[in-house]
């Protein structure tokens, strides 16, 4: 193998499993030291500067970065990355000097985003600070998009979204509730710069079957959620079925439990590991008592007299193979449920009727724009696109993610520059050695296993809908949990030159990760390491020959605990322990370039 | 030397031994050794050897005397029997304890100080009672306690890191042995686990006094330029004339080796250590040509490293002296301790 350019920024994010997984890079080891050091509000302002929504994000982020993190391989569980946001946020002091601010003057650039959600807001936390007149415009007479529509107050409470969307709207942006866009055309006739769609995915599926338009009873599950949002909804029938077993099935199921069922059943056509339910989700609404019902396929509603008393599955079997696959099924029977009310919940579609197909927006097979993912621009110039409006439903924190790159392409498009021109990722590295035996990070491994989420008493948490069923960690477990980080950030980083072979660092490594050996292929080196390396999503970091038996020292990435012993036991130095900073840029670092640029003398 | 602690964390895919226990369980307290100490790596082979060797923990002996080599027994198998003695009498009090209970594995941790200065006669008389035990030295050259003063077994003409170099005849204890008559006799380097691996385990199952001599580099007082027991030295000069493989009982001799040059030893378990001879002119079963060689070798500046001599022919102490094979502490007492009425008669053919 040839030497770890490690060089590349892309090289040590990627060491940084958590923030590499997470589609806006939250410098997560960074911000759990803060919280570690009690410094709550700037662990609040580093998640802020990357995520934009800590509190919200803290409560219901689908989290990409646990099932990444490393601790999960070494152990069991991940740390709880999620939660320890929550920490920063409930107990962030006053935040408002870090907060981004809009200059006295604007910069005279009109910039529409449709859509009050997140990534709309994200696109206006990035411009107004540089001068834009930004203008949201929102159908409902509420901000927040899904976030307040389809999410539940129990697990996400009205404040915080208010208060974290309020730091960004106090910032001069322009907002118009009730106004649904019609047409993009119109739209487009008032000259705005740019315009950015941030719609969402707001069509729930339908499912065909004999009796769907038959009863009142049936329901779309994020309708549903957005009618019991807006009170519309007041109440259930007391039987529920929920079609589906996705996090919106959670939503929809726990929510009924809130106004009204007593007996809730999820009816899940698979069985158990095909959920596209996150685990945690499902954990939360099994503890509250819905059953989940697999290997059901629904076939028909069945009614008496116009009113909904049941429906109708196929039962299911299914051959899983080797590879982990499913098959589509045989039926094997038949079995009728009786029930009050059905909601679907079995997906979401994009849909865009208000932009007509004759203005240079191109649309694919399915009747989605076709999106640029780097720049976020649809094949119109500058009209973009972020959030589940460009590539379909994901998340939050992935529409986070677009808004930062549209923001970055809306301002360039502003400025008549290349979109594709873009800042690239940056690394910075600095030694973390304090002194003897002293490193500036908490290195001692913590044997503790994961902190318990405390949650509302069973009976308590159904008196209303709004009563937040996680309470959020309490300082001990806040303490004990960001121990078991273990600082994937503060970087092995080797000097080959300095290496006497002594083979100190492999003896100490207490997870075998280490090894001196004749170089090779990639799959010859994996064969031939300490201990078995069979993760080829972790990578070897190979060194430059060494200087007296021009072997390598290769590193496996896989389960590297960053404990500093291989540094700490080196004779020469040739191992250090260094904090790697990934340089992200935003639209504000853009802007700040080309400041510099125009200051700069010509050459 | 490190205050901070192995974690306990372990890599989950770590092999297991037969007993069901990772090469972790081995371990033992944190070195206190200084950073990059060859001793160290020797440490870390002894912990390979003996996982390995399925030996269980409590059938282990540790013994050891004064010196940096004599803390390294701390470092390994800490769920094992130790005994850190005085300096240089390592083999006595291994001769004892090996005299009262011949059951358990003997190792024996020393140094080029504790073994070849103070401890010298000593270990010449190990040799002579073919003591059944893994003799290792870690040969570094200097006393690194004291602050890197020459030790018996610095060559002539290296250099220190202040003052004159080195101008009395050293010791080699591996050609010392040799004429002694020891029985297994094997060179190596901490750098080179490789081979140091398989010839610690061919010394722990040895049936009579086993030698390995390990050029272990003191990295603070003797790893600078000039000297000739630095890192850089030892793989410049490093010769290697006899590979050994350990091969466990009931495995088959899976490597392939050329025709002629591999030689299988079977040793009293039922595994075999197979020689494979690098340079084809070593002969390992001659005292006398093995001897000529390393003295030419030595003279020629190299160090030769490998299973150097082995004669698996002689009886070792017990065996000589035709003793019992069970301990005596899981002997009768009553046979241990013939009782007055018994002492009496013997004290009477005395009179």
């Amino acid at each position: 193998m040839k030497p770890t350019d490690t060089s590349n920024p892309e090289y040590f994010h990627k060491v940084v499993d958590c923030q590499w997984a997470c589609p806006a890079h939250t410098d997560v080891p960074e911000y759990i030291r803060l919280i570690a050091q009690g410094r709550f509000s700037d662990a609040y302002s580093e998640n802020r500067k990357s995520n934009v929504f800590p509190g919200i994000l803290g409560r219901v982020c689908d989290r990409p970065c646990e099932p990444a993190c490393r601790r999960g391989r070494i152990e069991d569980r991940p740390v709880a990355i999620c939660r320890l946001k929550r920490v920063a946020a409930d107990h962030r002091g006053d935040v408002t000097a870090s907060l981004p601010k809009a200059p006295q003057q604007t910069n005279g650039k009109r910039v529409a985003l449709i859509g009050a959600g997140c990534a709309s807001l994200t696109v206006a936390n990035d411009l107004a600070p540089l001068g834009y007149e930004v203008t949201i415009f929102e159908a409902l007479e509420k901000t927040g998009g899904l976030m307040r529509t389809n999410i539940p107050q129990f697990r996400l409470p009205p404040n915080v979204l208010d208060e974290e969307i309020g730091y960004i709207l106090d910032m001069g942006v322009d907002l118009k509730m009730n106004h649904r866009i019609d047409s993009m055309k119109d739209l487009l006739d008032d000259g705005f710069d740019a315009v950015f769609v941030g719609t969402g995915a707001p069509r729930g599926k339908n499912l065909e079957v004999p009796g769907r338009y038959d009863s009142e009873n049936i329901h779309i599950g994020i309708d549903w959620l957005e009618s019991v949002a807006f009170e519309h909804i007041e109440k259930i029938g007391e039987k529920v079925l929920i079609i589906g077993v996705g996090n919106t099935a959670m939503d929809c199921c726990r929510t009924s439990l809130r106004i009204g069922a007593k007996d809730v059943k999820v009816m899940a056509r698979k069985p158990r590991g095909f959920f596209k339910a996150s685990d945690w989700e499902l954990e939360d609404a099994e503890e509250e008592n819905v059953e989940i019902i697999v290997n059901h396929s629904p076939k028909e509603f069945v009614l008496d007299d116009g009113k909904l008393i049941g429906m109708t599955f196929e039962l299911m079997e299914y051959n899983v193979d080797e590879q982990g696959g499913i098959d589509r099924g045989t039926v094997t029977g038949e079995v009728t449920i009786p029930c009050d009310d059905v909601i679907l919940a079995i997906g979401q579609d994009n849909a865009f009727p208000w932009i007509e197909r004759d203005i240079g927006i191109e649309f694919d097979k399915w009747e989605c724009p076709v999106v640029d993912e780097e720049t976020m621009m649809c094949s119109r110039d500058g009209i973009f696109f972020g959030g589940d409006s460009a590539f379909g439903p994901k998340n939050i924190i992935w529409a986070v993610a677009h808004g930062h790159e549209a923001a970055i392409s809306i301002h360039k498009h502003c400025h008549g520059e290349s979109l594709k021109d873009r800042l690239p990722d940056g690394v910075n590295l600095a030694s973390q050695k304090m002194g003897m035996h002293e490193w500036s990070y908490s290195n001692d491994y913590d044997p503790a296993a994961r902190r318990l989420m405390p949650h509302v008493d069973l009976k308590e948490r159904f008196k209303k809908l709004d009563i937040e069923v996680e309470l959020g960690f309490t300082a001990e477990q806040a303490i004990q949990e960001v121990e078991r980080c273990l600082n994937c950030d503060i970087q092995t980083v080797f000097a080959a030159k300095l290496c006497i072979e002594c083979d100190a660092c492999i003896d100490i490594c207490p997870v075998n990760c280490l090894t001196i050996a004749e170089n090779g292929d990639e799959a010859d080196l994996r064969t031939r390491l300490s201990a078995p390396a069979e993760n080829r999503e972790q990578a070897l970091y190979v060194s430059e020959d060494l200087p007296q038996t021009s072997r390598v020292m290769v590193k496996d990435e896989d389960l590297c605990v960053h404990c500093g012993l291989c540094a700490e036991r080196c004779p020469t130095g040739a191992w250090d322990m260094q904090k790697s900073t990934v340089l992200l840029p935003y639209a504000s670092d853009e802007a700040a370039g080309e400041q510099q640029d125009a200051a700069a003398p010509a050459a | 030397m490190t205050y901070i602690a192995k974690p306990k964390v372990s890599h989950p895919g770590m092999p297991r031994n037969s007993l069901g226990l990772t090469a972790r369980e081995y371990e033992g307290a944190v070195s206190t050794l200084c950073a990059g100490c060859g001793h160290d790596s020797v440490t870390a082979a002894i912990i390979q050897a003996v996982f390995e060797l399925n030996i269980e923990p409590h059938m282990l002996a540790k013994m050891s005397g004064i010196g940096c080599s004599s803390k390294t027994p701390a470092y390994f198998a800490s769920q094992s029997h130790g005994f850190n003695s005085v300096h240089g009498r390592m083999p006595s009090v291994t001769t004892g304890a090996n005299a009262a209970n011949r059951k358990l594995t003997y190792i024996g941790v020393s140094g080029d100080g504790d073994s070849l200065s103070i401890g010298a006669g000593q270990f010449v008389h190990a040799i002579r009672r073919n003591l059944n035990m893994c003799y290792i030295i870690e040969n570094n050259g200097v006393y690194g306690l004291t602050k890197g003063q020459f030790s018996a077994s610095a060559d002539i003409g290296t250099k220190p890191k202040k003052g004159l170099p080195n101008q009395q005849e050293p010791i080699d204890p591996v050609s010392s042995a040799i004429a002694l008559g020891a029985t297994y006799i094997a060179r190596s380097f901490s750098g080179d686990k490789d081979q140091l691996v398989p010839l610690i385990q061919g010394a722990l199952l040895h049936d009579g006094f086993a030698l390995v001599d390990v050029i272990s580099p003191c990295v603070t007082f003797n790893d600078h330029e000039g000297s000739t027991k630095s890192y850089a030295h030892t793989r410049k000069f490093y010769h290697h004339v006899v590979e050994a493989d350990y091969v466990p009982p009931a495995e088959a001799i899976k490597a392939q080796y050329d025709e002629g040059s591999a030689m299988p030893i079977e040793l009293h378990d039922g595994s075999k250590i197979v020689l494979r001879k690098i340079e084809s002119e070593y002969d390992p079963t001659s005292r006398a040509k093995a001897f000529k060689y390393l003295r030419e070798r030595f003279n020629a500046g190299e160090i030769t490293t490998g299973l150097l001599y082995v004669d698996d022919s002689r009886k070792e102490m017990h065996d000589l002296m035709g003793n019992i094979e069970t301990p005596l502490s899981e002997y009768p007492l009553e046979k241990l301790q013939p009782g007055n009425a018994e002492l009496k008669k013997i004290l009477l053919r005395y009179r």
